[in-house]
This record gives structure tokens, C-alpha cells and sequence, in this order.
């Protein structure tokens, strides 16, 4: 593969980790999150930091760096306890407006200029580049795959499902709407600070851009383009949208306007997601596959 | 003391161009529970059609006139195709076609007029005015004037007429207004004809006002509109021209005035948040 494919494919592999985590969130959880770029940037930045600043590794750094942004997941899912819908929608978009100002005007992150000269990630004593940190992105992104499908599991994953079906049905059969929301708010932004460790380790540069809303639109659309709630949904809707553009690139200046129509014939036509329930694929190419076993 | 004065007339005037788009979006969100983000393309794609015609024919009502067609056509058309489908999925599916559609709008005014700043040199038709010293030039007269119509033909309009009566059944329920024999859909549609005028006005006025028209000025008013409508209180339109108004001289007073060295843009974000914290159905909601 070449150095490009392979560029590509670590940001794509990256932003699946993150839309694993919003997949939590949003698609177990039933709490809609637009910020979730944020979380992406605060990991980014703790990591960033306590490798420039505290002189720490990336694997002595990551449990402080899921640390923090557990305790932000827990602080900003806090909204969701009060807010429904539409509303918890635009706090969270405001949300990213405010971490990014933050990022952007509080010196201690940098300002304007960002931080640069963050190490690589060291493994077994060798620096990772190239094709060797893909394999550790594809081993997290593995891991979090895995503790998602173990959270589907488990009864914390059930008492989500059931308060995203019909929270008062829910709460009255003692699932505790506060308890399992923060819960899934936490291991949702945890996801997001991983994604963002990797990310600042890999780009060896952060700054407040990086993190605007529109990214969290990318995550968002990545999952609802996937499927929501369902397992596979987030990378197949990151490796669709992450290919996209690179797929488009003989279109030159028209592929964002492709980009834009794409998605909104998608979300026209599939409003479920390619891997969601009732979608074209679930009805017509899985029972030709299960067909044909039987 | 004149400086000041200055700059609350500036805030006033920003805050009657957010107040214009603010409109529109407070009106869609009454009957559709949509966000309808792409409220703020349409907005640019006035300013531009507003342009185009003022440059073509050089009359500044024909740019007016024109624009405000061309967007109320874009704006039903939008509805028709995009969201009326969707109606019956959760909130977040419209929401993410409405920014789809945005991204789609924005790109198609950067291919078809280029990425480049345009200039709007026009003049609007009104006095200049100068008070105890604080000079008034005539686009900001022009502001506040067309603003003060467009507010009170609307309210009229709301709150006068059967139309309005229709208008205001509808978004308090779809469906129940639909079974008392109001033809709901029209209505919906209807509801995107005027708000998508008047936001071509806005367009117009903000690239007069600040001489520029380019792809991504939707861009910011986009999302900070959708906070001062849930300041306002959700689907409030009088409550979201307030919060647009405070808003307005607030960012000029705070940020141009007193120099806070805070970022405009989070202003807004900040205020709501305060407002969904202590007063959670907004300014002039109701629970």
C-alpha cells in the first residue's frame, strides 16, 4: 500500500474509534450529542499536552488522558439529564462552539498557534509510523468494537436500550435514567479521547480547528450513514465517508457538492442507515447470504 | 459617550439582521419541529441572487423582489423534497438532511459565483440622519426601518387574520389542525414561503451592510440562530426576535465596546446555556 492509502486509512480508522463512541452515546443511549468533536479535541489536547508539557508517553499519558475525558463526558452529559431532543441537540453543538473558543483563547492550549512537536508513540522501543501505527489504530479500534458488543451484552447495555425505547416506561421499572445516560455519555467520550490521543500522536500537531463543529457533523453523519445502534454501522459509515472524498477526486472542485448530494440522498432514502433496521441491505443482501447457507 | 452611542445603533442593527433570520427558523421549528439549518443557506443564496439582479438590472427593488421569489420557490421546494418525508423519523434525521442540504446549497453558490468576496455597492434609499452628533448613515436607517415592517406585518399577519389563525393552529398541532379542516400542508408550505423571503431580505441587508456576499457567510448565523430560538423559547416567534435583539447588542457591546477578549461567535452559546439552566422554556415559552 502506499504511504497515501495508508494515511487515509489511519484517519478513517481513527475516526471509526470516535463513532464507535458516539454510537454509544446516540445510537444505544438514545441522547443525541452534535459536540462530539469536542470530546475528540479535549482527548487531542490532553494528550498533547501531557506529552509536551509533562514529558509523558503515550501509554503512561492514555489513562490520564480517559481519565479526563471521562470526567468531561460526565460534565457535559449532565445536560441530558434535564434536556430532550432538539434541545439537547443544540447545547451540544453549543457545546463544541465553547471547547473550541476555549481551546482557541485560553493560552495554556496554545492559542491561535496550536501545540506542536508531540513524539511519536514508541512501542517495544521502536517509533510507530506508517503502516505499524495503522496496526495499533486497527488493534484499538478492535478493542472498542469488542467492549461495545460486550456493552450490548451486558444489563448497562439493555437499561440503555430500554431508556432509549421509552425512558418514563423505562424509569418506572427501576432502570435509573440518570445512572445509565452519564454511563453512556462517559464510555461514549472515553472512545473519543482515545480517538483523539491517536490522533494528536499521529498528526504531531493539534490546534482548535481541527476540532470545529463541522467536524462533529462528519461524525454524526458517518454514524446515521452507517446505522445506528447497530455494531458495524459506525465503521462502515466512516470508511463510506472517509473514502468519499478521495473517491471523488477526479471530480475536483464538484466533489464536496457530491459529498453534500450523497449524503443527502442517503439520508432522503435510508433514513435508517445502510446497516440499520428496514434498510435496503438488511432487507434484500442479508437474506441472500442466509439463503444460501441454508 | 458618542462612541458608545455608535455602537449600541451597530448592535441594534445586528441584532435586527439576526432577528430577520432568526424569523424564519422560529416560524419552520413552530410548524415542522424541524431544525432547519439550511435556513442560512437560502439566506446566502438572497444575498447572492439579490446580486446578481441589482448588478444585472441595476434596481435595487428588483433585486429585493426577485431574491424573495427565487428563495420562497428554494424554501418550499426544500420542504416538499426533503423534509416533509421525513416528518414521521426522529428529529435527528431531518436535522442531518438539513445540514446535508446546506453543504449542498453552500457549494453550489461557490461553483457557480466562485469562492471570491463580491461587493454589494448599492444605496438604499433612506436619509442619512445625524443626532446630537452620532451620525446614522442611510443602510443602517434602512436596517431598522425594513426590520420594523417586516415585524409588524408579520405580527399582523400572526395575529390578525385567519391565515395567521391557521398558521398558529397548525404549530400548536399538525395532525388535530389538519382534522379541523385546515389544509395543514399548505400551510407548511406556506410558512417556508415567508420565512424564506424574509430571509432573502436578510441576505440582501447584511451584504449591503457589511459590502461583501460570499459561499459561506450561512455559515456562522447558521448555528447561532438555532440558539436564539431555543433562548427565545422554541417555536416563539416575538420571544426569538427579542433574544436576536438582546444578542444583537450584546456581541457589540461587550466584545467592540468593553473589549472582553472573549470569542463572539460562543456568545450566543453561552447565553443559551445560562437560559436552559435557569429558565429552561426560554425567554417567552411556555412549558
Amino acid at each position: 500500500m502506499s504511504s497515501y492509502a495508508i494515511t487515509i486509512l489511519t484517519l478513517i480508522v481513527i475516526q471509526a474509534i470516535v463513532v464507535c463512541g458516539l454510537n454509544v452515546i446516540v445510537g444505544y443511549a438514545g441522547q443525541i450529542s452534535l459536540g462530539h468533536a469536542a470530546f475528540f479535541g479535549i482527548g487531542a489536547y490532553s494528550a498533547a499536552l501531557l506529552s509536551t508539557q509533562a514529558g509523558l508517553s503515550f501509554w503512561s499519558a492514555l489513562p490520564i488522558v480517559l481519565l479526563i475525558c471521562a470526567l468531561c463526558g460526565l460534565l457535559l452529559g449532565l445536560p441530558s439529564l434535564r434536556l430532550k431532543q432538539d434541545f439537547l441537540a443544540i447545547t451540544t453543538i453549543g457545546i463544541n462552539f465553547i471547547v473550541q473558543a476555549v481551546f482557541l483563547y485560553v493560552p495554556f492550549f496554545g492559542g491561535a498557534l496550536g501545540i506542536s512537536g508531540i513524539p511519536r508513540i514508541r512501542f517495544l522501543g521502536e517509533a510507530l509510523k506508517g503502516p505499524s501505527f495503522l496496526y495499533l489504530c486497527l488493534a484499538c479500534l478492535a478493542l472498542v468494537m469488542a467492549i461495545c458488543w460486550f456493552f450490548t451484552r451486558i444489563f448497562a447495555g439493555l437499561a440503555c436500550f430500554a431508556l432509549r425505547e421509552e425512558e418514563s416506561a423505562a424509569t418506572s421499572m427501576g432502570i435509573s435514567p440518570v445512572r445509565f445516560k452519564l454511563l453512556a455519555f462517559m464510555l461514549g467520550t472515553v472512545f473519543a479521547g482515545l480517538g483523539g490521543s491517536l490522533y494528536a500522536h499521529y498528526m504531531r500537531f493539534v490546534s482548535a480547528e481541527d476540532f470545529s463543529f463541522p467536524l462533529s457533523i462528519t461524525f454524526m453523519s458517518m454514524l446515521v450513514l452507517g446505522g445506528m445502534g447497530t455494531l458495524l454501522g459506525p465503521l462502515v459509515g466512516a470508511l463510506i465517508l472517509g473514502a468519499l472524498p478521495e473517491v471523488f477526486r477526479p471530480l475536483a472542485e464538484f466533489r464536496i457538492l457530491f459529498y453534500g448530494l450523497m449524503l443527502l440522498l442517503m439520508i432522503r432514502f435510508q433514513p435508517g442507515g445502510i446497516l440499520g433496521e428496514s434498510s435496503l441491505v438488511r432487507k434484500r443482501i442479508f437474506p441472500m447470504f442466509l439463503r444460501r447457507r441454508s | 459617550m458618542q462612541l458608545l452611542m455608535e455602537q449600541m445603533l451597530n448592535g441594534l442593527a445586528m441584532g435586527s439582521i439576526y432577528a430577520i433570520v432568526t424569523l424564519g427558523l422560529a416560524l419552520v421549528y413552530g410548524v415542522m419541529r424541524i431544525l432547519h439549518v439550511a435556513h442560512a443557506s437560502i439566506y446566502t443564496i438572497g444575498a447572492y441572487v439579490g446580486v446578481y439582479l441589482f448588478q444585472t438590472t441595476g434596481s435595487l427593488a428588483v433585486a429585493f423582489l426577485g431574491s424573495m421569489v427565487f428563495c420562497a420557490v428554494l424554501g418550499v421546494l426544500i420542504e416538499r423534497l426533503v423534509y416533509f418525508p421525513l416528518l414521521s423519523f426522529p428529529p435527528y434525521v431531518p436535522l442531518i438532511a438539513s445540514i446535508a442540504v446546506m453543504l449542498t446549497l453552500e457549494e453550489v453558490c461557490r461553483l457557480v459565483a466562485g469562492p471570491q468576496i463580491l461587493t454589494f455597492a448599492a444605496r438604499l434609499p433612506f436619509p442619512e440622519v445625524d443626532i446630537a452628533g452620532v451620525h446614522l448613515s442611510s443602510t443602517l436607517i434602512a436596517i431598522y426601518v425594513i426590520t420594523a415592517v417586516i415585524l409588524l406585518l408579520l405580527w399582523y399577519l400572526l395575529n390578525r387574520t385567519e391565515l395567521g389563525l391557521a398558521m398558529r393552529a397548525t404549530s400548536q398541532d399538525l395532525p388535530i389542525s389538519g382534522a379541523q379542516g385546515i389544509n395543514s400542508h399548505c400551510i407548511v408550505s406556506l410558512t417556508f414561503v415567508i420565512g424564506s423571503a424574509i430571509a432573502a431580505i436578510g441576505g440582501i441587508l447584511v451584504g449591503i451592510y457589511y459590502n461583501q456576499v460570499y459561499p459561506t457567510m450561512g455559515a456562522v448565523p447558521a448555528y447561532k440562530t438555532l440558539a436564539l430560538i431555543v433562548v427565545g423559547g422554541m417555536g416563539s416567534v416575538s420571544g426569538a426576535v427579542i433574544a436576536a435583539m438582546l444578542l444583537g447588542l450584546a456581541e457589540t457591546l461587550l466584545i467592540g465596546y468593553l473589549n472582553v477578549p472573549f470569542p463572539r461567535d460562543a456568545l450566543a452559546f453561552v447565553a443559551m446555556i445560562a437560559v436552559l439552566v435557569w429558565r429552561s422554556e426560554g425567554l417567552l415559552g411556555s412549558r
